[in-house]
């Protein structure tokens, strides 16, 4: 079997050490010494490596700038508020921030074994001849316009999940569990977090084939000369070894669904209400932007839009600080 | 190549949804990006709402066949429209909604001149009735309250007496994007419903008691087409062309009347003492008086600076808009919008010219007028 060239990142993902040394102490050899073309290149490569953090501190500041206003306004209260009434100027972000987090939890919890089983299949089970079709189909999902997610939702996914899946839960389940609870319209929560869960698996899948091709062939091979079966084999050992780089790949997945706008907006039914029924409508984050920035008008409610895009950026910020620990700390709770 | 590929089933399922619309889109090339500009050409650029896109670009491209005027017009949204007229980066701005005095303090004072009218039509799906719909404001503001939530309400089968209704639940569906269909119709209810104005009130996004919010016109449409027993409200062209169900709405001057584009003119017939000496057309026409007049008719604004560095530009964007509103009216039919009537036409032209001054020495813009 041969090894399959490893992207860079999967080294990054799964915390190897990739052996970068420190930024500057790998330049100050190139342009304080050498000659004239090394020093060019040195600083041409300086100013595209510090092109994006400027890049972004800049989106930062003009976020933040424009959102000023709401935010003396309305202070934290904003994010705990329910309000969203443009008509009076009176608004509040917490319905579209758990619209946003519900709905990415939701797609992550059924894309994630969706995801695995398939990397799974893909690298230790299906054959080459039907593995390289398969890889391609779910490589292929990934470059489909999230729009034609949406429009897809609308007429196919929403009347089929509200006649097979949302009626008969509502009419079973509904009564007791307020999960459940009716009505049922098609679009919603459900909805919303099934299209995204779809929109993220082949993301989760190509990077934990990736990290799962990275296991070392000695490892497998020891597991099998010790008697494991190949059902041990993948969960004891090649599992367990590529675990930080699939946490790695659900938290890649996670960031592409807090910031999905189009398909979610299409089918999650905006209504800005907080229900502890996924079968209710909800509304997140981006659907908001996307739904509202163009025809805002007043100071006020384009400040509250705002600021709506910073906390999205802070909550996309938390979620990949805290991926980045995680995956820090089971790689190093490994190598102690 | 993969973006090309990416890009095609798109452009299939647009074609399928919306057939009007892919047609009155081949029809009409953008305005200004076709041909090369011959010499001496004027270059004009407007942005604002996109409700009068399609009869803009249409009328500003068939101007532009015979006269050497380019106009360049980019439908951002009436919200858009303001921003880019108050900051001057365009000549013109476009918007639905009239600029409030604050908005008109900011943007030194541009003209708000309505162009042609509208209608948001209120359009169901109930599968099995065939009559036409009678509804009147306080019924449809009890709809949109959420207090009407079967098809069988007594308050709906009185106005619809030749045909039971079928018993079916009512969903509300409305737009959840800002825009100046949601303005027209909730203006209309707050006219109708003190309680609708006290608790819903007036504007492009609303905080809505019930239902779905979909996304555009489109977006309210496909939700209908889904959701036996819903109702909603969309854009008259947007209606027409999907031949969507519509109701007929009561007039306050006491009979149903059915959307058309002769029942949204006659919205705006008499107007003349409204406008009143100054000429203010930053008023609303909906729930018209008017004998045979639609109740949801709007009309959309051109937003004219009261000043122009330079009288060419001036003058050759007062002679492409004279000109659509003068004789542009079989294109405005065409695509589904209701001309003004020939003296508010007059009116509007006549506030331009007396309003609008130009060049260093802030001469009028017309001369000889």
């Amino acid at each position: 079997m041969a090894m399959q060239p490893v992207p860079e990142h999967a080294g990054v993902l799964a915390g190897l050490p990739t052996g970068p040394r420190p930024l500057l102490h790998r330049l100050r050899p190139a342009w304080t010494t050498g000659n004239l073309s090394d020093r060019i290149y040195a600083v041409l490569l300086v100013g595209f490596g510090l092109s994006l953090p400027l890049l972004f501190a800049a989106i930062v500041y003009r976020v933040a700038a424009a959102s000023w206003m709401s935010i003396r306004e309305f202070g934290w209260g904003f994010i705990t508020s329910t309000a969203w009434n443009p008509v009076v100027g009176d608004f509040g972000a917490l319905p579209f921030i758990f619209g946003t987090v519900v709905s990415s939890l939701l797609a992550l919890l059924i894309a994630l074994p969706l995801a695995i089983g398939l990397a799974i299949f893909l690298t230790e089970l299906a054959p080459r001849w039907l593995a390289a079709p398969i890889a391609f189909a779910t490589e292929l999902l990934a470059a489909i316009p999230s729009v034609v997610y949406g429009l897809w939702g609308i007429f196919v996914l929403v009347p089929w999940l509200r006649e097979t899946i949302q009626r008969p839960l509502a009419d079973r389940l509904g009564h007791t569990i307020p999960l459940f609870e009716g009505p049922v319209y098609g679009v919603s929560m459900l909805a919303g977090g099934v299209i995204l869960s779809i929109m993220i698996i082949p993301f989760i899948s190509s990077v934990t084939r990736e990290v799962l091709s990275a296991v070392p062939r000695e490892q497998r091979e020891a597991a099998l000369a010790l008697g494991a079966t190949r059902w041990e084999m993948t969960w004891q050992v090649a599992l367990p070894y590529a675990l930080p780089g699939i946490m790695g790949a659900a938290i890649l997945g996670l960031g592409r669904a807090l910031g999905e706008t189009m398909a979610i907006t299409m089918v999650i039914g905006n209504r800005p209400d907080i229900s502890l029924s996924i079968l209710q409508p909800a509304y997140t984050m981006a659907s908001v932007l996307a739904n509202e920035f163009a025809e805002a008008s007043g100071d006020l409610y384009l400040s509250a839009l705002m600021q709506i895009a910073l906390i999205l950026f802070g909550i996309t910020i938390i979620v990949n600080t805290f991926a980045r620990l995680l995956v820090w700390r089971v790689a190093r709770g490994r190598r102690s | 190549m993969p973006r090309l590929l990416a890009s095609l089933p798109v452009i299939g399922l647009a074609a399928l949804l919306l057939p009007g619309c892919a047609e009155q889109q081949a029809a009409v090339p953008a305005a200004g990006e076709t041909e090369a500009l011959p010499a001496g050409a004027v270059m004009l650029t407007g942005a604002g709402a996109t409700f009068p896109y399609p009869i803009y670009s249409r009328w500003f491209h068939t101007y532009a066949r015979e006269n050497p005027v380019r106009v360049n017009y980019q439908s951002i949204g009436s919200g858009g429209g303001i921003r880019q007229i108050t900051e001057g980066t365009v000549d013109f701005g476009g918007s639905d909604a009239p600029m409030t005095d604050e908005d008109l303090e900011r943007a030194r004072h541009p003209l708000n001149l309505p162009t042609v009218l509208g209608a948001v039509v209120i359009t169901y799906n109930l599968p099995g009735y065939s009559g036409t719909l009678n509804l009147d404001g306080p019924t449809l503001a009890e709809i949109f309250l959420g207090k009407i939530t079967r098809w069988t309400d007594p308050r709906i089968a009185r106005l619809n007496p030749d045909q039971p209704l079928p018993a079916q639940d009512l969903l509300v569906v409305h737009r959840s994007d800002g825009s100046g269909t949601t303005f027209v119709l909730s203006d209309y209810l707050a006219r109708v419903s003190p309680e609708w104005k006290q608790r819903i009130g007036v504007g492009q996004a609303l905080r809505w008691p019930t239902g779905l919010g979909s996304k555009g016109n489109e977006g309210v449409a496909g939700q209908l087409r889904l959701v036996p027993g819903s109702i909603g409200y969309v854009e008259q062209a947007f209606a027409r062309q999907l031949k969507m169900p519509t109701a007929a709405l009561w007039n306050r001057s006491g009979s149903f009347v059915a959307p058309s584009i002769e029942a949204t003119t006659r919205a705006v017939e008499g107007i003349e003492e409204r406008v009143g000496e100054d000429l203010d057309f930053r008023l609303s026409i909906v729930d018209s008086e008017r004998e045979g007049a639609y109740p949801l008719a709007s009309w959309t604004y051109l937003l004219v600076p009261r000043h122009f560095e330079s009288c060419t530009r001036a003058r050759a964007l007062y002679d492409v808009i004279s000109w659509a509103i003068l004789d542009g009216d079989e294109h405005a039919r065409a695509l589904h919008y209701a001309p003004l009537p020939a003296d508010v036409k007059q009116l509007v032209l006549r506030k331009w010219r007396e309003s609008v001054s130009c060049g260093a020495n802030r001469e009028p813009m017309m001369r000889e007028a």
